[in-house]
Formats: structure tokens, C-alpha cells, sequence
């Protein structure tokens, strides 16, 4: 019952018209990153190396596929969440919202397996999000710029990768950008478990992804002891596997704290789901 | 001998201080249109919620196909059918794909064929493809009904089945019921404000009013309960109405409206009543014996 069901989440999400908002939109900011690197790339790239030009000299094709790759994730990253709880934060409200969730929860299907079975569902449209986005950025990317060594500037100064040990990192890097926005997908989920209506969702999720955020990047010793535990600081562990050397400890730390966000949001959702009276 | 299919003991449902259903207890038996009556706010909707699992009861006992439903949960809802006030569908896919979409989760293994047999039955051949955001109110209705006997369930649950409905509508969809007990044997429970349509569809029934069942039993055994209200046009009303008070002092008669007199009688007074004032000249323009559910209904919700 819970695949027959995914089926049907999955039929659901193809023929909703929002769920292509997210893919029309991630394309569009690609292109409008594309247009402006091609237009006026190599401001942008001295503008990083100004500050090395003195002590190091910079040969070949540096605003190569690969460097705007790095660019794109990095400035997405904030907003394809956003794109997520589009579609994954009406999955249980929005049958609420539209009525459905009365036949739905009056057919033999238990309620654990129709939370299940959307959250399956959501992490489906969330990993083909993530596969569009890698594929515009390391394929359509590649080919209009060319490939090449990756300069990454971070907190502890300018890192060289060399062409061939590129393409694995940015591998890692997309599954752990995915965990975190299975975490986006599985919270917007949860808050859809106790919302009547879509809107209520989508923008409590985003409302909690700033304050989080805002959170964890306030110097205040008072949230030190609870920065380490908020999903959102571990959204941006996809850009450790572009350090040298590469600090796994770190990695795992956050991957694990990721999937234990994922079951406990989950979980939350079925006990939610399981004990609410349909009434709407 | 009768078949208990859903035995309804002593429900009861609170939404925070507010007590919706307070004791609520019947029986529907095999092949039973059962009618489920009450004012609007009386515990019909939250009664029928609890028997689909929609709403946890805080306290009473559910037996359906003689098995608990809060431990048989799946089995038993696999055996039912249900339309919940009004049909929702998902509006963005067509009629076909929103009947496949719940055949899958009923445990039937619905073909096309079965699908396509099934919107013939409903009336609505040759709208399979479209879109359900196209669709009317009744149409929808109609599609729920198909929704429901999809999975060839034992029991239909309908809460309000024609709410909204034009007259038109309402004509299909009752005869619609009327079908599913003919054609098809199933047990009907029907939710209704509507005393006209208990009246018509229904052979058995229970009224329920401030969250309380108030009588149980075969309508028209309830109906014959009450007595005959006579209602006679005929000229010169106001000597009928003396006539009728000497001759027979413990009757109740009165006038209704224009040339119309109301009499509270036994059905073994009619022809004698009739025949009393032929004699004695009076012109009868109708007589009609009532005997209404309607009248029944109020006068058990206002006690």
C-alpha cells in the first residue's frame, strides 16, 4: 500500500503546476547568472584575485565551468529551499486545504503509510531538483565555459584544486546539498502535518530557515552551544569537500546531525497525522 | 433474522468544551437504507466521521462487519465506500485519473474497463478525460458515488449526499441510492437533514438531536406512530367545523386556510367523516389523510 501510494503522491506532483515553478525558476537564475558571468566574468574574478595579484600570477582559463559551478551552489543554496517547501509543504495541507485528505484517510491505508509515502514523494521531487541543478551547473555550465583548475577562496585563504580531482568533490558535494534540503522537505512536511492551508507551511519553513540562519550566524556566545545543533549551519557542509585537506570529521558530523533532523521531523509528522481529527 | 453490519454503542465525542456527539447509539442491519436524521449541528457529520475513522471517539464502541474499528481499522474501511459532505477531488486531474487514484489505496484492482463501466453507471460516459475543475456540483457528486462502489464495497456511507444539489441533481442522486439497494444490494447509510429524502430512500432509521439518539426503528412503523391529519376542502368551512364538533365532541378540528379544515383523526374515521358531511350537503373539493415525517421530526427535536 505505502508503494501504491507513493505512486499516487508521485502522479499527484507530475500534474500540479507548481511543481515546475521550482524547475523553471532554478533555470532562470542559472541563465541569469550564465548571461552575467559571460557578460562581465572577469571583473567579477578580479575582483576576488585582486588582493592575490601581487604574490601569485594567474595563467589560463580561471572563469572555467568548474569555478561557476561553485559560484551557482553558493548563491542558490539560500534559495532553493524555498523552491522545496513549494511543493512539499502542501502535500498533506494542501489535500486539507482542497478536501481530499476525507477520502484519502477514509480508504484502508494507514495514516503512518500516507505520511510515509508523501515524504517519499518529496524526497523524489527534491533529488530531481538537485539533479537539474547539477546538471545545469556542471554540464550546460562546462560547456558554455570550458573546464579547467578551480581557484576557491574560503576562511583560511585561496585553495588550487586541479582539473581531475574536481569532479568527485562536486559529486559529495550535491549528496550532502541534498541531505540538507531533504531536511527543508521533511520540515515543511512536518509543519504541512498541522496546517489546514499551504500557505501556512511554506512560510513558517521559511521563516524558521532565516531565524535559524540569523541564529547561526550571530556572534553571541549565549547560542554557541546550540549553533552546532541547528540544521541550517550544516546546509553549507557541501563546500568542505572544496577545502584541502578535507576535514571528514566535520562532514560526518554534519551529515548525521542532518538525518537525525530528517527522522525526528518525520516522526513528528506521523504522530502529528496519526492522532489529528479530520475535520476540514 | 437481522444481520448487524455497524453497531453504534453509546458514542461520544468532545472538540475541547464543546460536546458534539454526547450518546449516540445504533443499528444498521444487512440491506438496510438507513437513514441518519437531524438538525443541522445535531452530531450526524461528527457521528459518520467517527464511523470512518476520521475522528477518534472519546468514548463508546464501533462494530462494523462485527469487528472493532479501532483495532481493524484497514480491513473494515476496505469494505466501505464514502462520500463525506461533498466530494473533493483533485481538480487538476481528469475523472479517470482521480477514480484510478483511489481504486489503488481501496484494495481493488480496478481495470479500465472497470472504470469506465463504473462513470456509465453514474451518467457520466464520454467525461472521463476531463478535467474534475470542469465539473459541476452534481457531477462531482456523481463521481463521488462512482468513487464509492468502485472497490465493490458491502457498505455506502453517505453524509449529506445531496447538499448543494439543484433539484435536477437531487432527483439523480436519490436515484442513484435507490439503484445501489435494487441493483446491487448494498447497505446504505445516509446522513440527512432532508426529512423528504429519509422518507423516500430510507426503510430504516434514527433521529439524532443534540448529539443524542432520540428513536431508532423502521420508518414507516415511526411515521404510522403518529396520527392522521385530515385535511378537507369543501364549501362552507365554518358549519363543517360545528357540524364535526356535535357530532363527534372529542375530535380536533380546525381551520387551516381558506376553504381548507384540519381534523386529528383515527384512519377508521375517514369514511365515516367523509360520509357525514356528504350527507349533509356539503360540497368535498379533496380530501387528503396526512400522515408526515415532517411532523414526526419536530415534534421529536422540540421535546
Amino acid at each position: 500500500m505505502l508503494l501504491k501510494n507513493t505512486y499516487n503522491e508521485f502522479i499527484k506532483i507530475i500534474a500540479k503546476p507548481r511543481s515546475y515553478i521550482g524547475l523553471g525558476v532554478l533555470t532562470a537564475l542559472i541563465l541569469v547568472i550564465l548571461f552575467a558571468m559571460k557578460a562581465d566574468g572577469s571583473s567579477y574574478i578580479s575582483f576576488v584575485t585582486a588582493s592575490f595579484e601581487q604574490t601569485l600570477s594567474f595563467n589560463g582559463n580561471i572563469l572555467n565551468g568548474n569555478l561557476i559551478a561553485f559560484i551557482i551552489l553558493q548563491m542558490l543554496i539560500v534559495h532553493i529551499p524555498l523552491l522545496v517547501a513549494l511543493v512539499t509543504g502542501d502535500l498533506i495541507s494542501g489535500e486539507a486545504a482542497m478536501g481530499t485528505i476525507r477520502m484519502l484517510a477514509t480508504k484502508p491505508i494507514s495514516r503512518t503509510n500516507i505520511v510515509l509515502s508523501k515524504f517519499i514523494a518529496g524526497a523524489v521531487y527534491t533529488l530531481i531538483l538537485t539533479i537539474w541543478l547539477a546538471f545545469l551547473a556542471l554540464v550546460v555550465v562546462k560547456w558554455m565555459f570550458g573546464s579547467g583548475d578551480m581557484i576557491v577562496l574560503n576562511s583560511s585563504g585561496l585553495v588550487i584544486l586541479q582539473e581531475g580531482d574536481i569532479f568527485w568533490r562536486y559529486g559529495c558535494s550535491f549528496i550532502v546539498a541534498y541531505l540538507a534540503l531533504l531536511t527543508v522537505s521533511s520540515l515543511s512536511i512536518c509543519l504541512s502535518a498541522f496546517a489546514e492551508n499551504s500557505i501556512g507551511p511554506i512560510v513558517s519553513t521559511m521563516g524558521i530557515i532565516i531565524l535559524f540562519t540569523i541564529i547561526g550566524s550571530l556572534d553571541v556566545t549565549v547560542f554557541d552551544s546550540i549553533k552546532k545543533f541547528l540544521f541550517t549551519t550544516h546546509m553549507a557542509s557541501w563546500r568542505s569537500f572544496f577545502e584541502d585537506p578535507i576535514n571528514l570529521k566535520d562532514i560526518w558530523q554534519s551529515i548525521i546531525i542532518l538525518v537525525v533532523h530528517n527522522i525526528l521531523l518525520v516522526g513528528i509528522a506521523v504522530i502529528k497525522f496519526n492522532k489529528k481529527d479530520i475535520t476540514s | 433474522m437481522n444481520e448487524p453490519i455497524i453497531e453504534v454503542k453509546q458514542l461520544a465525542k468532545k472538540f475541547g468544551d464543546f460536546e458534539a456527539v454526547k450518546d449516540v447509539s445504533f443499528t444498521v442491519n444487512k440491506g438496510d437504507v438507513f437513514g441518519f436524521l437531524g438538525p443541522n449541528g445535531a452530531g450526524k457529520s461528527t457521528t459518520i466521521r467517527c464511523l470512518l475513522s476520521l475522528i477518534s471517539p472519546n468514548s463508546g464502541s464501533i462494530a462494523i462487519f462485527g469487528q472493532n474499528l479501532s483495532s481493524n481499522r484497514s480491513q473494515i474501511l476496505n469494505n466501505i465506500g464514502s462520500i463525506i459532505e461533498k466530494p473533493d477531488f483533485y481538480r487538476y486531474l481528469s475523472a479517470e485519473k482521480n477514480l484510478e487514484i483511489f481504486a489503488r489505496i481501496s484494495g481493488s484492482d480496478s481495470s479500465k474497463k472497470d472504470i469506465q463501466e463504473m462513470l456509465e453507471f453514474v451518467g457520466l460516459n464520454g467525461r472521463g478525460k476531463d478535467k474534475v475543475k470542469g465539473f459541476s456540483h452534481g457531477m462531482k457528486q456523481r463521481l463521488g458515488i462512482a468513487q464509492t462502489l468502485l472497490h465493490k464495497p458491502d457498505l455506502i456511507i453517505l453524509d449529506e449526499p445531496t447538499t448543494g444539489l439543484d433539484p435536477q441533481g437531487i432527483i439523480e442522486v436519490r436515484n442513484l441510492i435507490l439503484r445501489l439497494k435494487t441493483e446491487q444490494n448494498k447497505t446504505v447509510v445516509l446522513s440527512s437533514h432532508q426529512l423528504s429524502e429519509i422518507e423516500i430512500i430510507a426503510n430504516r432509521m434514527v433521529i439524532i438531536n443534540k448529539g443524542k439518539s432520540v428513536i431508532e426503528g423502521s420508518v414507516e412503523a415511526l411515521v404510522n406512530e403518529q396520527e392522521l391529519l385530515l385535511q378537507i376542502e369543501l364549501n362552507n368551512p365554518e358549519n363543517a367545523i360545528k357540524l364535526l364538533a356535535t357530532e363527534y365532541p372529542n375530535l380536533v378540528v380546525k381551520h387551516l386556510y381558506g376553504s381548507t379544515i384540519e381534523i386529528a383523526v383515527e384512519k377508521d374515521m375517514v369514511p365515516k367523516i367523509n360520509y357525514l358531511l356528504v350527507n349533509k350537503g356539503f360540497e368535498i373539493h379533496s380530501l387528503e389523510p396526512k400522515r408526515k415525517l415532517e411532523d414526526f421530526f419536530m415534534k421529536i427535536i422540540q421535546e
